[in-house]
């Protein structure tokens, strides 16, 4: 059924500092480049900062899981004179394009008028992502995980990885391809912190970090913060660029997934998935739209296998056929037709998580409101509608589809 | 790929908590007796354990002795001690449990080579002291028995 609130609410600003490798942001503190990332979103958005009345977090807040970001704290850091909505989603970065839904939530509840999503993170020594799971104090339940070994994300994913290449012959070919054509994306993006292209040799070679795999199928640990701000289609169109409409966008899941690879205890064909498959069936029955009417999908990518396995659970290819689906080219951007290879729906133009930067899904949300616009590097001919994911993590993980004005 | 002998974490330096819900899985494997929470109602069991069964929602538990054998359900390897960083092969397994309606352990697996470990293998309990008086249950071929 046609969602309620479609075409009713738009990106309009989207803002971000420096993309650094992990730690070198330092000096700069994490609330310097949220303000930062703030303050350009509202330039962007031809708006003032005064004007902001709405935050919509993901993460519980959670500013890269490390610090929490506080509504009263950057109100008075901004100048930011009042607010009317200001609301979290919970778990991890699975719930970043969710956070717009939540922001179309306040607006539609005539909450607020312009919302801020952000996220900011510094990965200071003390203060590593890729081990906080490892370096957290045991608790009852964890107690079950950690003893293992499994002590970062990566790590719990490769288990998953296992599982589907156990059950559908899933190939390392395939994963190598995904970290290959998003790198291929990256190149003559400016601020991406990789951006020489990726020789098979050099994957190959690169570091078993736990088998399936390697330090190559990891995304990147960045400094930096994104903030893109949202309000209502009439204030929208007054708004600087052309909006990113919120065509459809749901956060949730199932229970089958529930707390997923903290847990492991998924059945099939859940444990060999990216637990989306729930919030894809809203978002296509939302917008009555499938996967192969994408023009671009940006999909979270920290770890290479999750983007194959999305790939299934939205329905680019069958349950199971994301190897093959991968393999012949289709993930790929072709900047000779500025649009798909072999059929495929172009994938992560920016270079995604696994190449560009890593602020937990924002890029992806920044590349596709400026995909809808018409204004990015890799830009895919005449793209209407942009497909922004976020997470595998524990429910919730969300969907986005963004449509051009 | 080529790893050679897969070894279970050392026990010294591993840590866990326990709360009223999940003790009893703890307290049985301090006597080598493998467990798992069980519906003292429906039957369905779950891991880790908690206060209510998500089928009937009933909060009665049972902790039955299992076989202590169960099935790979699937694995990584990793080659470095997570706590000091040198160079370690290490497989974290989840495990089927047998006696349980597809219960499973997140553990370790030791006594075979890295690069043969495989998804349906059988295998079976064994126990690794960790701090403070604890037990944790880790795994083994059958075969190597
Ligand atoms: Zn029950």
């Amino acid at each position: 059924m046609t969602w309620v609130n479609q075409d009713k609410c738009a990106i309009v600003g989207i803002g971000a500092t420096d993309y650094y490798v992990r730690g070198k942001s330092w000096p700069r503190t994490i609330n310097d480049m949220a303000g930062e990332a703030i303050l350009k979103a509202c330039e962007d958005a031809g708006i003032s900062v005064n004007q902001i009345d709405g935050i919509a977090y993901y993460s519980t807040a959670g500013a890269g899981y490390l610090d929490k970001f506080d509504t009263a704290s950057l109100m008075e850091t901004l100048g930011i004179p009042y607010v009317g909505f200001s609301a979290t989603l919970t778990s991890g970065g699975g719930g970043c394009p969710g956070a717009i839904g939540l922001a179309t939530a306040g607006l539609m509840n005539q909450d607020c008028t312009y919302t801020v999503t952000l996220m900011a993170l510094q990965q200071l020594p003390q203060h590593r992502l890729g081990v906080v799971f490892g370096s957290s104090a045991p608790n009852p339940e964890n107690s079950f995980l950690q003893p293992s070994g499994l002590v970062g994300p990566g790590h719990l994913m490769s288990v998953l990885a296992r599982r589907h290449m156990h059950l559908y012959g899933t190939q390392p070919e395939a994963f190598k391809e995904i970290v290959q054509a998003t790198r291929e994306n990256a190149l003559d993006r400016p601020k991406a912190v990789r951006r020489k292209p990726l020789s098979d040799e050099e994957y190959w070679t690169s570091p078993m970090l736990a088998d399936p795999l390697r330090r190559l199928d990891f995304c990147l640990e960045t400094d930096g913060a994104v903030a893109v701000i949202t309000t209502t289609m009439d204030r929208a169109r007054d708004c600087r660029h052309k909006p990113a409409v919120v065509h459809g966008v749901a956060h949730g899941g199932t229970r089958e997934w529930g707390r997923a690879f903290a847990w492991m205890g998924m059945p099939d064909p859940d444990f060999a998935s990216s637990g989306h498959k729930f919030v894809a069936d809203r978002i296509w029955n939302q917008t009555g739209l499938t996967a192969k009417d994408m023009d671009v999908a940006l999909i979270y990518d920290h770890f290479s296998s999750m983007v194959l396995m999305q790939l299934e659970d939205y329905g680019f290819c069958e349950k199971g056929e994301g190897s093959d689906y991968v393999l012949s080219g289709k993930i790929r951007y072709d900047k000779a037709t500025r649009g798909g290879v072999n059929g495929g729906v172009p994938v992560n133009t920016h270079g995604g998580n696994l190449n560009e930067a890593y602020i937990i899904g924002m890029t992806h949300i920044v590349e596709g409101v400026e995909q809808v616009r018409g204004t990015t590097v890799n830009q895919v001919e005449d793209c209407e509608f942009a497909l922004v994911t976020g997470g595998p993590a524990s429910l919730p993980v969300s969907g986005l589809v963004l449509r051009r004005a | 790929m080529s790893y050679g002998p897969a070894r279970v974490l050392p026990g010294e330096g591993i840590k866990i908590t326990t709360n009223p819900d999940t003790e009893p899985f703890w307290g049985a494997a301090r006597e080598r007796r493998l467990t798992a929470c069980q519906c003292g109602d429906c039957g369905h069991f779950r891991m880790p354990p908690s206060p209510f069964c998500p089928k009937c929602q009933s909060t009665r538990k049972v902790w039955p002795d299992l076989p202590g054998t169960g099935t790979i359900f699937s694995f990584a390897i990793c080659s470095k001690n997570p706590r000091t960083g040198e160079d370690y092969v290490y497989v974290p397994v989840v495990v089927s449990l047998d006696g349980t309606d597809d219960a499973r352990l997140v553990s370790n697996l030791g006594g075979i080579n890295a690069e043969d470990v495989r998804i349906g293998q059988k295998v079976e309990v064994d126990w690794n002291p960790i701090d403070d008086g604890w037990v944790l249950p880790v795994f083994k071929p059958v075969e190597a028995l």
